[in-house]
């Protein structure tokens, strides 16, 4: 994957509180680059750094030490805060709490209106994105109609009506059932594979990582472990160490490994699992 | 305290153009001393049923009798009842209001009617069920504690209630895997050292079929499937089928089953399915011997 | 519990009628011709002419006449107290007397007016509120407020504001709903005790209440940022009200109507 750069951290560093005595370092000089088009996992515990990672991507948080560049543009520069935001949508946890408006269209058009798009162009937009998240027959719904995983396919159709190039997912999954964690996965994926926008999805659930094109581990503010789904799950004994978890399919091979066997490590699916074992 | 529905149905918001019926003619038994697990996805109904079984929603039609009182009887002394069948909501860490944590923890055995010197000791006690310490957080607000202690102290201040049966609603919703972890481990602490029936309502196929002695399966407010883990499991198909997610591990074990490579396709932990697998590759290395 | 969902007063039924279709500027603007004509009119012929406007307007935006009188009921115990004010207390030609308590034909006369006066007001507003969704409303009182900009009035700002208080109502009102129940699970009453007892008993409910909505607020506040808001310069409208020409001759109308009744009665 050569493709360039889109969001570079070159030695970002973060500290909240600084001279306070909850001062605490959230981001230790990181050295990231999210390449155009990528899908990137970003996993780790409560507190390890990911949503501080994720908010420096659109400047809702600048950088204490080191430069972060979205596009070519430093998120310190003012005057390009709103051209990064443009290109670097965001969606949070809380399903609930990132609509505004009253209607699910209306509320799509939230960030449009912001950006000054003429009217018409923007019932296009509108249209076009809720088309592409699924959510075209609840336009006119109240969001408080919708189930967990649709409230979060129209904040992910309120980025795509701004045209990023990058959608930054802040464990969009965490509060949601299995079925709502299926659409809007199936969602994001087809995001990427189609629409060809960047993803960077940050969650805890490791079989959302399997996905990606690259996964990163987070802990205590640094980048300890990264590579490709298989590269990192394979670790087995380093992803426990940092509570997080393995899929089963991987463990099962790890612990069957352990008997003396020599199933690949970087069996992620039940699948190559199961061609493993009739070999 | 056995918890006993029979014909239970509950419309919501009779007779309004918003009336919808969300339980249809349920009956079931929790057992003293039972560890009953309640599966369905959001809109199920499971949550609606397990706020009958302390009478905070009174049923449109059918009767629950807690320990043989009938929830509906006029006169009927709710408080006591809801002190005995205790109920952890969903995120309970957002019920907290109290100055102190002591505050919040003796809230319930305040209502309760518990003597001001022995309130303490429940405070105490409540505290360490879920492995926090009363000295060390008496006076701090409940808002300053990180996000998984927020949750236990929540959960505390229905321990200290003294409940014999331990209702939770989704108690891990929004953690990561090591509050997961940690908030699992104590359920099963509460069960096996402090006898509390519990009743852990989850979407969670993984951490619910570990821990439960028995499934309730829960559909557009019916029981779909009620049963042990592994015949729950034996329906994987089913659950598919309803939105459930099935762990990764009972797919596998069933596809290796379905092949003829192992024996058993109801099987939802690791452990098993290593000793399976294990003893499919003994057969297999000996057989080429 | 449920009922704090069910509050129905004035609420928005969806319809396609010319009424729902006017341009809602035309409506309040219109609604407000009809307040100050109650308040003009000093004759039972003048309230006879305005209730049939009201009645007509009914009739055209096709609501269910049923569904617009109950909308008194809350209200009912005002226009009683009012009513009875005026009958008990004006002084004049007595009618029928009971010790102190007298009927007067002016109070007979000035109760009716009063009441049928507040009957025809709420009735006039309700329709407004019936045939227009709150985005057009909110949309409308927005545009209306634009030219007292440089006067420092904040069209945008109170039009978002009563957005978000629209869109987090159903949210607030669930929650409140939930932690009732919580709380309720811990053993707390909310239904007996004196009424100091009983606002001492809603802290285990406010408070949590409080906290959860400012950190909605927040989360609110930085989605919002990070979707580019920087308040309402600069922004365009998803969707633009278009005055027709069609209301420009209802709004004419309902001028000529108001003027030439309050001249007349």
């Amino acid at each position: 994957m050569a493709a360039e750069a889109l969001i570079q951290f070159d030695n970002v560093s973060h500290v909240y509180g600084r001279g306070t005595q909850q001062e605490w370092d959230a981001l230790l000089e990181v050295n990231v680059t999210i390449r155009r088009g990528e899908f990137v996992a970003v996993l780790g515990h409560n507190g390890s750094g990911k949503s501080t990672l994720a908010k420096h991507a659109n400047a809702l948080l600048l950088p204490s030490k080191g430069t972060v560049l979205v596009d070519g543009m430093d998120t310190r520069d003012d005057k390009k805060v709103w051209d990064i935001r443009q290109r670097v949508g965001m969606v949070f946890q809380n399903p609930d709490n990132q609509l505004v408006a009253t209607t699910v269209e209306e509320d799509v058009a939230f960030g449009p209106e912001n950006m000054g798009v003429p009217t018409a162009e923007m019932q296009d937009r509108v249209a076009e994105a809720l088309e592409v998240v699924g959510m075209t027959p609840f336009r006119l719904h109240s969001p408080h109609q919708l189930s967990g995983g649709q409230k979060q396919r129209v904040a992910i159709a309120g980025m795509i009506a701004m045209r990023p190039k990058c959608i930054v997912l802040d464990e969009p999954t965490a509060m949601l059932d299995p079925v709502g964690r299926a659409e809007v996965m199936s969602t994001v994926r087809r995001l990427n594979r189609d629409e060809g926008i960047t993803i960077v999805h940050i969650t805890h659930f490791m079989d959302e990582a399997i996905f990606a094109d690259r996964v990163m581990v987070m802990e205590d503010g640094r980048i300890p472990l990264q590579g490709t789904p298989s590269e990192v799950f394979s670790q087995v004994e380093a992803l426990y160490k940092l509570h997080l978890d393995v899929p089963q399919v991987t463990a099962l091979a790890h612990r069957i490994n352990a008997h003396g066997y020599s199933v690949p490590s970087n069996t992620l699916t039940v699948d190559e699992l199961v061609n493993a074992l009739c070999q | 305290m056995p918890i006993v529905v029979e014909n239970l149905s509950y419309v919501y918001l009779p007779d309004t153009p918003m009336q919808k019926q969300a339980l249809f003619d349920i009956s079931l038994t929790i057992n003293d001393g039972e560890f009953v697990g309640i599966i369905g996805h959001t809109g199920s109904g499971k949550s609606t049923l397990i706020q009958h079984f302390n009478g905070l929603v009174k049923p449109t039609y059918g009767r629950i009798t807690v320990d043989g009182v009938d929830l509906s009887r006029k006169g009927v002394d709710l408080r006591s009842i809801r002190r005995t069948v205790g109920m952890v909501f969903q995120y309970p860490e957002h019920q907290l209001f109290g100055e102190t944590v002591f505050e919040d923890v003796a809230f319930g055995p305040k209502n309760a009617g518990v003597p001001e010197a022995s309130l303490e000791e429940r405070v105490r006690e409540g505290l360490a069920m879920v492995d926090l310490d009363l000295d060390t957080l008496r006076d701090r607000s409940p808002f300053e504690l990180s996000g998984g202690q927020k949750r236990r102290a929540a959960i505390a201040g229905v321990l200290a209630m003294k409940p014999s049966v331990l209702i939770l609603d989704e108690p891990t919703a929004g953690l990561d895997p090591r509050g997961r972890d940690e908030i699992l481990a104590q359920v099963q602490t509460l069960y096996h050292q402090w006898n509390l029936t519990v009743v852990l309502v989850s979407h969670s196929m993984e951490d619910i079929a570990r821990m439960a002695q028995r499934l309730i399966v829960m559909e557009n407010g019916r029981i779909a499937l009620e049963g042990s883990p592994s015949e729950i499991f034996a329906n994987a198909e089913r659950l598919r089928g309803m939105g459930l997610g099935v762990p990764q591990v009972t797919t596998l074990m069933q596809e290796l089953h379905r092949r003829g490579m192992t024996k058993r396709a109801d099987i939802f932990t690791l452990d098993e399915a290593e000793k399976e697998i294990m003893q499919f590759l003994e057969l297999k290395h000996h057989g080429h011997a | 519990m449920a009922m704090l969902r069910n509050i129905t007063i004035g609420q928005y039924i969806p319809g396609n009628s010319p009424v729902h279709r006017l341009d809602p500027r035309t409506k309040i603007l219109s609604t407000m011709a009809l307040i100050a004509l109650l308040f003009l009119v000093q004759s039972f012929a003048g309230y006879g002419f305005a209730a049939l406007f009201i009645a007509a307007a009914v009739y055209i935006s096709k609501l269910p006449p049923r569904y617009v009188i109950r909308g008194l009921k809350p209200l009912l115990i005002i226009i009683v107290l009012t009513l009875s004010l005026h009958i008990f207390m004006t002084e004049g030609r007595v009618l029928w007397q009971w010790g102190f308590i007298a009927i007067t034909e002016e109070g007979l006369v000035r109760g009716g007016m009063m009441g049928t006066r507040l009957i025809l007001l709420v009735l006039g507003t309700s329709i407004l509120t019936l045939t227009t969704s709150p985005i057009h409303l909110t949309d409308g009182i927005e545009s209306l407020l634009k030219p007292g900009k440089p006067i420092g009035i904040p069209a945008h700002e109170l039009a978002m504001m009563m957005t978000i208080a629209l869109r987090f109502i159903p949210t607030l009102l669930e929650e409140t709903e939930k932690i009732m129940k919580a709380q309720m699970a811990r053993g707390a009453d909310f239904e007996s005790g004196n009424l100091l007892q009983r606002a001492k008993n809603l802290i285990p409910l406010l408070v949590p209440l409080f906290i959860n909505a400012f950190r909605r607020a927040d989360d609110l506040a930085i989605a919002m940022e990070a979707r580019g808001y920087r308040g309402g310069e600069g922004r365009t409208k998803f969707r633009e009200l278009s005055f027709t020409s069609f209301d420009g001759v209802c709004l004419a109308g309902v001028l000529i109507f108001v003027v030439v009744i309050s001249f007349l009665f």
